[in-house]
């Protein structure tokens, strides 16, 4: 694939969702937008490490809070600029990747233990956010209300729409190049055989660290963007598992270690939760059932999420895998091998 | 090129390799046999790093590189296959060769031109674009000696790249490890195919129990009592005399 067809649709889609705003201007509209560009950063983030290198976290809520309380902190307690806080945050959780990268993969952890020890981190620090009056304990951080750009602050949610969009895309073309490079074909290694992958020469505990601390950065990101939105935030925001089964499950609903898959599943799935909210109403939980269902729906008939299931239905095969046989056929010749074909 | 010096390996109570030393000479194909579990490929594991030596030494080009990680042995030109196939399932053909062409190849386009380039070498020119998971054993096994062989190795182990092949299958694979070697590539290879070992080689090392029992060219390996012993067990080799000195054929 020539680099011109492997970034044009991303370019394309991010200049038709940069229009939105212009056309749709009800709040609740581009308050929903926001939200899930919000958590398909998050899971761009997330699909960087599980998606590409193949290490499953549970815990991107330790790098989502670490990003959101570093910029909340940075402005309430040391009145650091909202831009100068963002851009900190955005390193101070790459590093939190890093040292848990470190210590986890250093000691050797993988598939699910590596998993569970991330789960672990996440909610250590949710406690101690909690308890801590540093964060502001179970209160919360409010940051100030004073609206001025320079204070990464607008009067409108349109600007938000098109800073979230911005990072969306930056962090789309990050990945894709990532994918077409040395180092997303030895992300690739890692996540298919760490043996045969170092037999090549990789430094894989280098590699995963490169892996863990860009994925915290980004979705550290999504935190201190998500603070700056709604100036507010608690431990359980923060530091939450709903954070990191958002940033898992939008992959794997959109298509795991594919660029676009993040992007797809976080629509899919907060596009359905709206609309079930419209018609279903005020049933509490609904929007949970909604989750759920998909999920299973996913893993049973598009193991490679929407993305997968799109080409396959583009080259006219639309036979649900019911086979382990043809579920890794599909996953071969499918969404695998887009990216770096 | 490589020399091991007394390398002992121990799982628990059990010596997989029991101080074994070989040499293995710039630009040569140096074979090393014995029967299962000799501990063959456990001594394969040592020398590419992949297990670490419970004692001795191994020097690589004059350095002593026991303590390396693998991956550095492998950017310092040490190249392994392994035994049991290791692919990258979710990889196509080329990619999986490319991962290896990486290495000395930062650029995705001489990399993968390169893995194209090794592919054809081995025989797999005309399966780039297919998933690693949907070749048969052989292709496999091919996929193996193009990952490796596509790190540009000074030093290529091969352990067993042969099994699994039919007798045609050996036939055209011979000569593509001459070929490699040709190239300028050393060669260690494990391999039970003696046809291959016996055409192939030059020097020959036999492990057995986890010793080195012999030690010599391919003719003198074949009409070694020690080595009939090893392979056909205690007593053989007098027998076999007495029977008319099969030894050779058997060996
Ligand atoms: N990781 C391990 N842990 C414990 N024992 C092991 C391990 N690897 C190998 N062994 C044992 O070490 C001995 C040597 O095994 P190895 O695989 O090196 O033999 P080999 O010469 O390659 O045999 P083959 O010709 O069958 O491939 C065997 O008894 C084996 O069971
Ligand atoms: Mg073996």
């Amino acid at each position: 694939m020539s680099p011109s067809r492997a970034f044009a649709p991303a370019l394309v889609l991010l200049l038709l969702a940069a229009l939105i705003p212009v056309f749709v201007t009800a709040n609740t509209v581009l308050n929903f937008i926001v939200f899930t560009l919000i958590i398909a950063l998050a899971a761009q983030g997330w699909n960087l490490l599980g998606g590409l290198c193949g290490q499953f976290s549970f815990g991107h809520a330790a790098f989502f809070g670490s990003g959101a309380y570093a910029a909340a902190l940075l402005q309430a307690r040391y009145g650091v600029n909202a831009w100068a806080a963002f851009t900190a945050a955005i390193a101070f959780a790459a590093l939190v990747g890093w040292i848990i990268g470190y210590l986890s993969f250093r000691s050797g952890l993988r598939g699910s233990y590596f998993a569970l020890v991330t789960l672990a981190f996440a909610e250590v620090f949710r406690i101690l956010a909690n308890a801590s009056a540093f964060t502001g304990g179970a209160a919360g951080t409010l940051i100030k209300l004073d609206i001025r750009p320079e204070n990464f602050q607008f009067a409108s949610r349109a600007a938000f729409v098109w800073i979230a969009l911005a990072l969306v895309g930056f962090t789309l073309l990050l990945t894709t190049a990532i994918t077409r490079s040395r180092l997303g074909a030895w992300f690739a290694a890692v996540r298919e055989n760490e043996d045969a992958a170092r037999a090549l020469g990789v430094d894989t505990l280098a590699v995963k660290l490169k892996a863990i601390t860009l994925s915290a950065g980004i979705t550290g990101a999504a935190g201190a963007l998500y603070v700056q939105y709604y100036l507010y935030l608690d431990a359980n925001i923060a530091y939450g598992s709903w954070i990191s089964i958002e940033a898992l499950i939008a992959p794997i609903i959109g298509g795991i270690g594919t660029p676009l898959g993040p992007i797809v599943g976080a629509v899919t799935l907060h596009g359905l939760g709206e609309l079930t909210k419209l018609f279903a109403g005020g049933i509490p939980g609904i929007d949970l059932v909604i989750y759920g269902a998909l999920l299973v729906a996913a893993i049973a008939f598009a193991p490679d999420g929407m993305m997968g299931l799109l080409q396959r239905l583009g080259r006219g095969k639309v036979t649900p895998n019911t086979t382990a046989s043809t579920t890794t056929d599909a996953k071969t010749t499918g969404a695998r091998t887009e990216g770096a074909a | 090129m490589l020399a091991v010096e007394t390398i002992t390996k121990r799982f628990g109570g059990l010596i997989a390799v029991n101080a074994a030393s070989l040499k293995v000479n710039a630009g040569s194909i140096t074979g090393l046999i014995g029967p299962n579990g000799a501990g063959k490929t456990t001594l394969f594991a040592v020398i590419a790093g992949f297990e670490k030596a419970s004692e001795g030494r191994i020097l690589f080009a004059g350095q002593d590189i026991t303590a390396e990680p693998a991956h550095l042995r492998a950017q310092a030109g040490i190249a392994r296959t392994f035994q049991i196939v290791q692919p990258f399932a979710g990889l196509s053909v080329v990619e999986n060769i490319a991962v290896g062409a990486y290495l000395r190849h930062p650029a995705r386009a001489e990399a993968q031109g390169r893995a194209r380039e090794v592919a054809s070498l081995v025989g797999l020119g005309a399966m780039l674009d297919q998933p690693a998971s949907s070749l048969t054993v052989s292709g496999r096994k091919r996929l193996e000696l193009a990952r490796a062989l596509a790190t540009e190795p000074k030093l290529l182990l091969l352990d067993e790249v042969l099994a699994g092949l039919n007798p045609s299958e050996i036939r055209d694979m011979i000569p593509v490890i001459r070929q490699i070697r040709d190239q300028g590539v050393t060669i260690l290879m494990v391999e039970h195919v003696m046809q291959a070992v016996m055409s192939l080689c030059e020097d020959i090392h036999v492990l057995a129990q986890g010793r080195i029992i012999a030690q010599g060219t391919p003719s003198e390996i074949a009409g070694d009592p020690a080595v009939i012993e090893a392979y056909l067990g205690q007593g053989a080799a007098k027998r076999l005399q007495r029977s008319a000195g099969m030894g050779e054929n058997h060996a």
